[in-house]
Order: structure tokens, then sequence, then C-alpha cells
């Protein structure tokens, strides 16, 4: 387990670094046209000097790297071009957002499969388990854009329940202080993660179903509520684990769209205004936060994967 | 009762099942399949649509008609008219061809690249292998979307830059799929016994590599079709999708969504269940396929 656990570490470190490289490559495919962008397209040649100069972009690319890298260690991400903030700033600023929105979201929609996994397994092939394989089915195949939309034309344009923006706070505090604005956004990435989710669950359980040790907990005259909460529940809770690490690049793309729609203050955001701006420092500082993230949560995901899984947790 | 559910008739069944499995070619299973039959028929149907559709209605979608604008679906526009005074319905045949062969473009090239990376990496084994599979984790840490968002600001997009930025993004999956087959059958018993009888590497590739990887293949184009159509109409949602006159249903449904509020649901709702249509369809199609490889689902 434990050189499990090194070997994995080491392999995450690599990819992390291998991310860094991929982000730093692709956004210095075209040099030069930071400056464009950030100065406009009738800059003089000088001021786009004078720019390339403060920022380094002057330099060769792997000096660029370097100096990165660098400043990387020491918590530097850059100034955004745009805003005039340090890039580190910005990301933390809008970090505890995106936390509760993702948090809170992926907490719903497991808390949502899990018993629907479950019920639609043990209801396998009748109308009802086929009625909710269509409805998550649909979901499942809808784009986020469109889950956030109609959602929108339900609860804000027909029914004035939900405002169809999130709170203007970027702050914690602040988004708190308007729960109705966060019902949306949240909703949107509980319903398109649910889809994926619960169809998954479904499958897990019919595959507990069938083990043998469930037919020993009936033999030995276990109700089935409890053969079903105890049993069933537990073993299929545990593929879920691994299966939000798995997802969680999902999560984040769909993040960035309910985030655009809803002009919610969060990194996903922050990202694609930095995209759509030529806000190199930003996308770079966003793009290598969320890869590290990705990187972290499937480790987490293996490591609890392993805690919760005694053939893991004891075997070697 | 549940507890039927696991009585000796049930396994004696699920015997039977796997031995007719073993019989039967899983083609034939995903044939037999009413899921797979639905998708096909909604794609074909789809193909017709927006291929042949325009040769019998024929509408004007290269000029903007200001005076046509927002019309309500009646004789002349069966679907309404949009904001540009495009018909509605024929422009969700335009539309449809840039989906559809964006979606066909991107699987095929996927395939390929996946393919063959994944088998080489697969086959050398060793440092080789280590080094790319490294490279695709890399990728696979961040999500589609954000590459593709990056790489669109960077290159303008028309509809075969965004076929060449799905595929260097989609490849991935298929390669590391392709390799994971390659890896198993390398080390499969009835592998090793062809070998110890004398069969030589093209036969194992032949017989035994490519029947099993092919299945794999199939299930892993089909959902990139649907993912590819569905990252075009995230990009047009996002505004950086094909600039226009050419059209795709997802600039379609944006540009509605900017009617919704005024109640034009003509827009909105036509490009929306046709797209969600065409995504269900690629997923049954694939779904089945996926459980057709499946013995322990037949």
């Amino acid at each position: 387990m434990t050189s499990y656990l090194a070997r994995r570490a080491a392999q995450a470190i690599v990819v992390v670094i291998g991310v860094m490289i991929v982000t730093f490559v692709i956004i210095h495919m075209i040099p030069g046209s930071a400056a464009r962008a950030a100065l406009g397209v009738h800059a003089t040649s000088s001021r786009v000097a004078i720019f390339n100069t403060t920022y380094g972009l002057d330099k060769p690319l792997y000096v660029q790297f370097a100096d990165y890298v660098v400043a990387l260690f020491h918590g530097n991400f850059g100034i955004s071009y745009t805003l005039q903030q340090p890039v580190s700033t910005l990301i933390a600023q809008r970090l505890p957002g995106d936390v509760l929105l993702l948090g809170v979201s992926t907490v719903l929609a497991v808390a949502i499969a899990i018993p629907m996994g479950i019920y639609q397994a043990v209801k396998r092939n009748r109308l009802s388990d086929q009625l909710l394989d269509g409805v998550s089915f649909t979901l499942y195949t809808m784009p986020d854009f469109f889950i956030a939309f109609l959602l929108i034309a339900l609860f804000s344009v027909q029914l004035h329940i939900f405002p169809p923006e999130a709170p203007a706070a970027a702050t914690l505090g602040g988004m708190l202080a308007d729960p109705r604005g966060l019902v949306l956004p949240i909703a949107t990435l509980t319903v398109s993660n649910l889809a994926g989710y619960s169809r998954y669950m479904r499958s897990a359980a019919i595959d507990v179903l069938a083990e043998d040790f469930l037919r020993t907990a009936r033999a030995k005259g276990l109700p089935e509520r409890l053969v079903l909460s105890r049993h069933v529940l537990r073993n299929s809770i545990l593929p879920i684990v691994t299966l939000i690490g798995l997802t969680f690049p999902n999560i984040v793309a769909g993040a960035v769209i309910a985030e655009t729609v809803f002009n919610y203050q969060g990194m996903g955001l922050l990202f694609f205004q930095a995209a759509t701006s030529h806000d190199y420092p930003v996308l770079l500082g966003t793009t290598l936060i969320i890869g590290a993230a990705t990187v972290v949560g499937n480790l987490a995901a293996d490591v609890a994967y392993g805690i919760l899984d005694p053939r893991i947790r004891h075997g070697n | 009762m549940a507890t039927s559910e696991v009585t000796p008739a049930a396994g004696a069944e699920a015997q039977q099942e796997v031995r007719r499995g073993t019989r039967t070619s899983p083609f034939r299973v995903w044939a037999a399949n009413r899921r797979a039959q639905a998708g096909v028929a909604i794609v074909v149907a789809l193909a017709a649509f927006c291929f042949l559709g325009p040769f019998f209605y024929h509408t004007n979608q290269v000029t903007v008609n200001l005076n046509d604008a927002t019309l309500p679906p009646g004789p002349g526009h069966p679907l309404g008219t949009d904001g540009d005074g495009y018909d509605v319905l024929g422009r969700l045949m335009v539309g449809g061809q840039s989906s559809l062969e964006l979606g066909f473009a991107v699987a095929i090239a996927t395939t390929v690249i996946g393919t063959l990376y994944g088998a080489i990496a697969g086959w050398a084994g060793g440092i080789v292998d280590v080094v790319m599979m490294r490279v695709i984790d890399t990728f696979l840490a961040l999500p589609t979307l954000v590459l593709l968002l990056i790489l669109v600001t960077i290159f303008t997009p028309n509809l075969l830059m965004i076929i060449a930025l799905l595929t260097a993004l989609s490849w991935l999956g298929t390669a590391r799929l392709v390799r994971g087959e390659v890896l198993s059958v390398r080390v499969r018993e009835y592998v090793q016994a062809a070998k110890v009888l004398g069969s030589g590497r093209w036969w194992t590739i032949r017989r035994h590599l490519v029947p099993n990887a092919l299945g794999v293949i199939v299930v892993s184009a089909t959902f990139t079709v649907a993912n590819a159509i569905l990252m075009l109409s995230v990009l047009s949602f996002l505004g950086l999708g094909l600039p226009p006159p050419s059209a795709d249903w997802g600039s379609m449904l944006t540009n509605g969504l900017d009617y919704l509020f005024d109640g034009y649901w003509w827009m909105v709702y036509p490009p929306a269940v046709i797209l969600i249509v065409t995504l269900i369809a690629f997923n049954l199609i694939g779904e089945a396929a996926r459980e057709s490889l499946d013995v322990r689902l037949r």
C-alpha cells in the first residue's frame, strides 16, 4: 500500500510538471499577441516593446519558463494584463466561491444519485426504473448551458422564484448573504452531475445485488431494508469515490459554463474572461490550479478508496 | 419479493445467457438491440434530413433579410424565421450538416491517431509506454473545454480548425483504451498458448488483438461523435464557435436564447430538440455497443 501510494504520488508530481509545460507552451504559441491584446491593435510598436520588456516577454521561451517556475515556488503567479492585480490574489478571491459551488452541487448530486441508483437497481427493468433511466439519460446528453437555460426559463421567467443572476459579491460572505441567487447555479451543476452518477450507481448496485454475500445476508434472515442499507449501500458507494475523482475535469468544465451563464464570481468565469481577453498570466494561473486540483483529486480518490476498501487496505 | 431475484433458477438462466453470448458475435447482439436500432434509425433520418432535405426544401441561408425576421411558424415558414430572417427549418438542415460533418470527421481522425498511439505504447512497453502514458495523463488532467477555449482564442475558428482542435483533444481516451486492450491481450493465457504453439506476431495481432480491440474502438468512436457535436455547441454558446454566415445547431440555439424572454419559442426549441435527439441517438448506439461487448450484460 505504501509503495503503491509513493508511486502514485510520484506520478502525480510528473503530471503536474507536465501540465505546467503544456499550458506554458500552448499559451506562448503566438508570441507578441499578448501586448496587442492588452494594449489594442493601435498601440505603437514602442509601447508594445515596453510592455514586452515589463512582463519579460522579450526573453527566450525557456528563460521565461524558468522564471515562471521559480516565481511559482514563491507563490507568484504574475500580474494580470487586464485587471492589473496579482493572479494569486484574483484566484484566492475566487476560490472560496468555487469550493462552495462545486462542493454543494457535488454533495447534492451524490446524495440524490445513491438512493436513486439503488432504487433503480432493485426495481431493475420495471416501469419506474425505465422512466428514471430515460430522464437521467436525457439529462446526461443535454448540454450544461441548456440545463441552465431551462432552469432560468422555468424558475426565473415563468415562476419568478429565483433570480437568473448569481450574487454580485465576490466574497463568500457576500454570496451567502444572497442565498436565492445561488440556487440556480448550484442546481445546474447538481442536475448535470446527477445524471452521470445515478447511471453509474445503478449499474454498481446491480453488480452488488448479484454478489454471494447478499444471498448469505438474506439467508440468515436479515430484513430487506437492512440488506439494502448495510450491504448494498456500503458496497456500491465505493466506486462513487473513484468516480468523483475521475469526473473532476467534467465538473470543472460544467462550472465554467454555469459561471458564465449566471455571472457567478468564480474561477471558471475568471478563466473564461481571461481566455477572451488574451490575459495570459490569469489563463496560465487558473489552468494550472485546475490541472493540479484534478491530479490531487484523483490521488485523493485513490487514497480514499484504499482506506475504505479492506481488500486493498490489508493487501499489498 | 426481491429475494426471488437471486434464486438458483435466475443463476442458471444467466449461465445460459453467457453460453449463448460466447457463440454470438458482438455485432449481431448489437444489431438485435432495440436501443441500437433506434439510435441508427435516428442518425440515418437526421443525415437524410440535413443532406437531402435542402434539395426539396429551398431556403435562403446566406443573406440576412430583416423584413422576414422573427416570423412565427406559419405558411411558407413551418418553423418560423430567426432574428436575421433565416428560415428556421432550412437552417436546421444547413446547421446539421456542419454538426454531423464535424462529429464524424473528429471521430475518424481520433480513432486513427488514438489507435496508433495506444497500440504503439502498449506494444512497446517499458519506458516508452511510461513516457507516452504520462503525456496522456497530463492532457487528461485538464478539462477538454479548458484546453479548447485556450486554443480557440489563439487559432481563429473555422470548421476545419475546430475539427483539428477537437481531434487534438479527443484521441487521448481512445489511446488509453487501446493500450489497455493491447496489454491485456498480450498477457492472456490463450494468447500465450498460441505463442507457445508457434504463432507469429502478425497472427497474434490479426487473430487476437484486432478483434478484441475493435469493439472498444467502435464504442469510443461513437461517443466521440456525440462529444464533438456537444463541444461545438458549447463553443457556439460561448461565442467562440463558427463565424457567421455558417450555421450550426449550437449557434442557432444560442441566438434563439437571446429571444427566449420575448416568447419566440420557435428559435429555441427546434435546435435544442434536434441537438439533444442527435446526442441521444449516438449515445444509444454507443451504449448498446458497450453492452454487446460485455458478456455479463447480455
